[in-house]
């Protein structure tokens, strides 16, 4: 809608490239991709299709239909086989035997239906209870007695492969001679199920796709996944370990043998090179596909991609004549280059994509005004803050915001996620309001004295005067060319109540989670958003994208605005939601002195802004510096970087005009450190601080004694009603 | 290992329940079958046994370290069929067994450096690098299937079919072998840092033992000593047919190594142990062959026993499945 850039009145110094640049830094782009789960499988893909475009070019007829389905139909064969090795390596296991079980099931079909004469229907659950069979033989060994699947695996691949040649050789007459002339094993073998889609093909899909649900959604197939991702944690978290490795085993089996099914009514045919080797192709297409040997990820989808790339290039190789033991030896060379990516890439994957995911950008503002206590300025520091009385003094960990309701009541959100309220002369009495967990920020009563709560890590939840809590809204509508996901709330900051019951809220950053805010600072990136959530329909709106860290959020004493802060520009804009200049976004104020945190309407028509840092002109430069931050950040421990100035407590007022006019001042930040809020009441101004460990209170002299922010906003309560 | 004595009696040691097997079984088949309990079998059987017992003593070298080497038939096979064609385009004996010797070195420091350095677990380097020695060699080095012993190199012949005091020269060379491999893993430095590397690996990292150059010196060491296994089997036929890796020879070899009481979690076991699962496997291959059985009943068995000896040793010497890597 708009762009970070527009607003950042600040903007002077530097090349147009230079800032371009760091704006649409390809790095971003890239660590953002490298998140990305579906990137994965992207090379897997792509190396397929160039494949099967290579083959295509360099071979005669390839791409015609008749050679398509031919080779599908081939292609089934082996696509079964590697989904059996692929449920078990997902599992966290290897099964070796497949090939085996492969020739064993062709072998038990043919044996079936030529020597014994049964009628199809029969031979093929015959066929796939005997793959079933072996599958729980290996599950039993795997799962129950806890032997290494690799080794045992191999074994039941000798024996049954030992199995295969005495019986083929022993009955090779009779397996040859009698032949069905059943329509259900010729199409099984011969049929085409769509136009020129091979039965077994069709099988195979059909097949994939119910395997894609079962371990994407299903329990079994979650099970599966957890076993494999880690073992311990899956036993921990109730799974039946044994049972689960036994069934997939058992799946194993019987998938190798539907592949051997299909052969048999295909090629009525046994020898001993049946599915020789076929584990090691099976195993190379598995990881190729992206289905890590670790366990716990893989899909359907990509064992397939997998098992294309294995058979076309096999099938290639072998009609572009080459000998034998090369195409082993290319097999054998690919497994390794596969295996050794895949065992790289699991390790390092998130160390990558955590070293490139800070991609700072160039943010400049002009000298800030002076500070000093004799400068003059209305931001001229004194120390009017000093003397402010405590309240829970370490009784309340990180207020960032309080607020207080129409009985005079304080109401705070702490770092344990609790809503607490202290009440009484003094505020004495200190009492868990609500639980909500997350990280409650910004507050506002609603016109019904809801608490409206800004959650950071959930979203936007409310309290009821009674203490329930109900969420309002955690998602809000996803932007379409933004590859992270910024459909959920990570970071919900602070919130206000337009006179229509509308809240308008700030979420701080969609690239960081609440505990690495300051990274996000480090960034100095557009990567914040206001929100508009409407109660009367439920629906959540993005308003403005691409902005600059927002966090405090204000109503306008008319109602006819927004104000939001801006703090890494140090800056306060307007945006007007009623009236003549709806939807324009205008800024107030530029060029503060400090990090504008949360803004508040104060009884004479202005406002309060605190201030949760303050600058410095070694940090504005660091911020003019994107390469040196992020050498600083990647090179040095994080307790050695240059940061906002924190050890400050300053909260500012300013007119409906932008016009600042005073200031209050902790220095050195003995009692408010990182001040992140500020509440007028009756007279009385409440201060709150992310890091603090009390409430802070000062006299206001002059101010009204009955103004308070409930009356403010929602009017004074009708006599009626308390009624 | 040694004899353990207990507070109540005698408990034997892998190493000797296996002996004692092997007495049983071939007292058994020197009973049930004509032909056993001659003194020409008993030759035969300890000849055709050497070479499985030398291909052992080179794997446990890997499994004490705690890997396994799918490979080491590709290797011995590929290696000595091309220093016998080095000797066939008339190289001198002692250059063409060097430079086998090297090559087959340099294949197991590869092996060793993919395994340490690109971290790819043992089973899946050694069986893609099996398919490759075997696949390059055929292609690029090796002009058929099966190289022969030219007439010059009749020492090299010497050392399948000599004898010396009656004893079959590939049970000598089996001795020898076996007794400089005893005494590197039990008396040396090397041996030391091999068992504590096959016990923990992270513990011997920390200790300060260069682990991946370790590694890579181990699987150097299985290579060569199976190079030495290819020239007995190349010479006690004069000829070496490739088409040995495509047998199930690999798996006698983990066969009479977890047998001997070598353990697959590694840091256990030793030579005495190999020879004794060496013995029992070539009494009970000896036995099968008298009694005529088909190649695929044999295998059979032979499966049969190698999934015995697996499930047995993951009893005595459980590993934590939970943190298991694949693959180890």
């Amino acid at each position: 809608m708009n762009t970070g850039v527009r607003y950042n009145g600040a903007l002077l110094h530097g090349g147009l490239l230079r800032r371009l640049y760091h704006r649409w830094s390809l790095k971003l782009l890239l660590s953002e991709l490298l998140a990305k789960r579906w990137m994965e499988p992207a090379i897997p893909f792509l190396l397929m299709w160039g494949l099967i475009a290579y083959f295509a070019a360099v071979t005669p007829n390839y791409a015609s239909f008749a050679n398509a389905s031919a080779l599908g139909r081939q292609f089934a064969d082996m696509g079964f086989v590697v989904m059996a090795m692929g449920l078990v390596v997902i599992s966290g296991g290897i099964d070796l035997s497949v090939g085996a079980v492969f020739a064993f099931a062709n072998l038990t079909a043919l044996m079936l239906l030529q020597m014994f004469h049964l009628p199809v229907p029969v031979v093929i659950v015959g066929t796939l209870l005997a793959g079933g069979m072996v599958g729980a033989i290996n599950g039993y060994l795997v799962g129950y007695l806890k032997s290494r699947p690799f080794l045992t695996t191999l074994v039941t691949l000798i024996i049954l492969r030992a199995v295969v040649d005495l019986l083929s050789q022993r009955y090779s007459v009779p397996l040859a001679m009698g032949s069905d002339r059943s329509w259900l094993w010729a199409y099984l073998g011969r049929g085409l199920a769509l136009w020129t889609v091979p039965s077994n093909l069709m099988m195979l899909a059909v097949v994939g796709l119910v395997g894609h649900i079962m371990l994407s959604r299903s329990r079994p197939g979650w099970h599966l996944t957890a076993l494999g991702s880690s073992r311990k944690a899956a036993r921990h978290a109730g799974i039946a370990v044994e049972r689960t490795l036994f069934f997939t085993y058992v799946m194993s089996g019987l998938l190798a043998a539907a592949g051997g099914l299909f052969y048999a009514a295909r090629l009525s045919s046994t020898g001993s090179d049946t599915g020789a080797g076929w584990e090691v192709n099976a195993l190379t297409a598995v990881v190729l596909g992206g289905v890590s040997l670790s366990g716990g990820r893989g899909t359907v989808a990509r064992m397939l991609i997998g098992a294309v790339i294995v058979f076309v290039l096999v099938n290639g190789l072998v009609r572009m004549g080459l000998p034998g033991p090369m195409t082993s030896t290319a097999l054998g060379a690919l497994l390794l280059v596969a295996v050794g990516i895949d065992m790289k890439w699991a390790k390092n994957r998130l160390k990558t994509i955590q070293k490139i995911y800070l991609n700072p950008t160039v943010v400049e503002l002009r000298p800030a005004p002076s500070t000093a206590a004799d400068s003059g300025t209305p931001y001229a520091e004194n120390d009017r803050l000093r003397d402010s009385r405590e309240i829970g003094l370490d009784c309340v960990e990180g207020p960032e915001d309080v607020i207080l309701d129409r009985e005079d009541r304080l109401y705070c959100g702490t770092r344990d996620g609790l809503i607490l309220r202290f009440s009484g002369p003094d505020f004495s009495t200190r009492e868990v309001f609500a639980r909500i967990g997350g990280r409650p920020l910004g507050m506002a009563f609603d016109r019904e004295d809801n608490l409206i709560i800004c959650v950071g890590g959930m979203g936007l939840y409310g309290v009821k005067p009674d203490g329930t809590v109900y969420k309002l809204t955690d998602e809000t509508n996803r932007s379409w060319f933004k590859l992270n996901d910024d459909a959920r709330l990570r970071l919900a900051d602070d919130l206000d109540i337009a006179p229509d019951g509308k809240i308008y809220f700030s979420e701080a950053t969609i690239r960081y989670e609440m505990h690495s805010w300051h990274l996000d600072g480090m960034e100095g990136r557009a990567n914040g958003r206001m929100i508009c959530f409407d109660p009367a329909t439920g629906k959540t709106q993005t308003l403005i994208k691409d902005i600059c860290f927002p966090n405090g959020v204000c109503t306008a004493h008319d109602g006819q605005s927004i104000l939001f802060a801006s703090t890494w520009l140090c800056s306060i804009f307007r945006y007007w939601i009623a009236g003549p200049k709806k939807g324009q976004i205008e800024t107030l104020i530029d060029n503060l002195p400090g990090y504008p945190d949360n803004i508040n309407r104060a009884s004479d028509g202005s406002y309060w802004l605190a201030m949760v840092g303050i600058r410095s002109p070694a940090f504005d430069l660091a911020m003019r510096n994107p390469g040196f931050r992020l050498r600083m950040v990647k090179q040095v421990p994080p307790d050695e970087w240059i940061l906002p100035g924190i050890n400050n407590g300053c909260v500012v007022k300013f007119t409906e005009q932008g016009e600042v006019v005073e200031s209050l001042w902790d220095p050195g930040g003995r009692k408010h450190a990182t001040l992140t809020s500020m509440r007028e009441h009756k007279g009385k101004l409440y201060l709150g601080g992310l890091e603090n460990n009390r409430i802070g209170c000062i006299d206001l002299p002059g101010a009204d004694p009955d103004w308070n922010g409930c009356d403010s906003y929602w009017g004074k309560p009708e006599v009626a009603r308390d009624l | 290992m040694s004899t353990q004595t207990g507070g109540l009696g005698f408990k034997p040691s892998q190493e000797q329940v296996v002996l004692g097997v092997t007495a049983l079984l071939a007292l058994g088949f020197a009973f049930a079958l004509p032909g056993f309990a001659t003194l020409a079998n008993v030759l035969t059987l300890t000849r055709s046994v050497a070479i499985l017992g030398i291909l052992g003593i080179a794997m446990s070298v890997v499994v004490i370290g705690r890997g396994l080497d799918l490979s080491l038939v590709a290797t011995m096979a590929v290696t000595s069929a091309a220093s016998l064609q080095l000797l066939q385009h008339g190289w001198p004996l002692a250059g063409a067994m060097a430079l086998c010797l090297a090559f087959a070195v340099l294949i197991g420091v590869i092996n060793g450096f993919i395994i340490a350095f690109v971290e790819v677990p043992a089973l899946f380097t050694t069986l893609a690098t099996g398919f490759l020695i075997f696949g390059l060699g055929r292609v690029f080095l090796l002009d058929g299937v099966i190289s022969y012993v030219p007439e010059e190199a009749s020492a090299l012949v010497w050392l399948g079919q000599g004898r010396i005091c009656g004893l079959p020269s590939p049970v000598l060379v089996l001795a020898l072998m076996a007794l400089a491999v005893h005494f590197l893993m039990s008396r040396t430095t090397l041996g030391r840092f091999i068992y504590a590397h096959g016990d923990n690996p992270e513990a011997a990292r920390l200790t300060g033992i260069a682990v991946r150059p370790l590694t890579m010196t181990e699987y150097a060491l299985a290579s060569a000593i199976g190079f030495v296994a290819g020239l007995v089997m190349a010479a006690s036929t004069a000829s070496m047919n490739t088409q040995v890796i495509n047998s199930t020879l690999i798996f006698d070899v983990i066969m009479v190594v977890v047998l001997g009481g070598v353990s697959l979690v590694g840091g256990r076991g030793s030579v005495g142990g190999v020879l004794a699962g060496t013995a029992l496997i070539g009494t009970l291959l000896n036995g099968m062959t008298i009694l005529n059985l088909d190649n695929n009943i044999q295998n059979i068995v032979k499966g049969a026993v190698l999934l015995g000896a697996i499930l047995l040793d993951n009893r005595l010497h459980p590993r934590d499945e939970e943190t298991a890597r694949q693959g180890d």
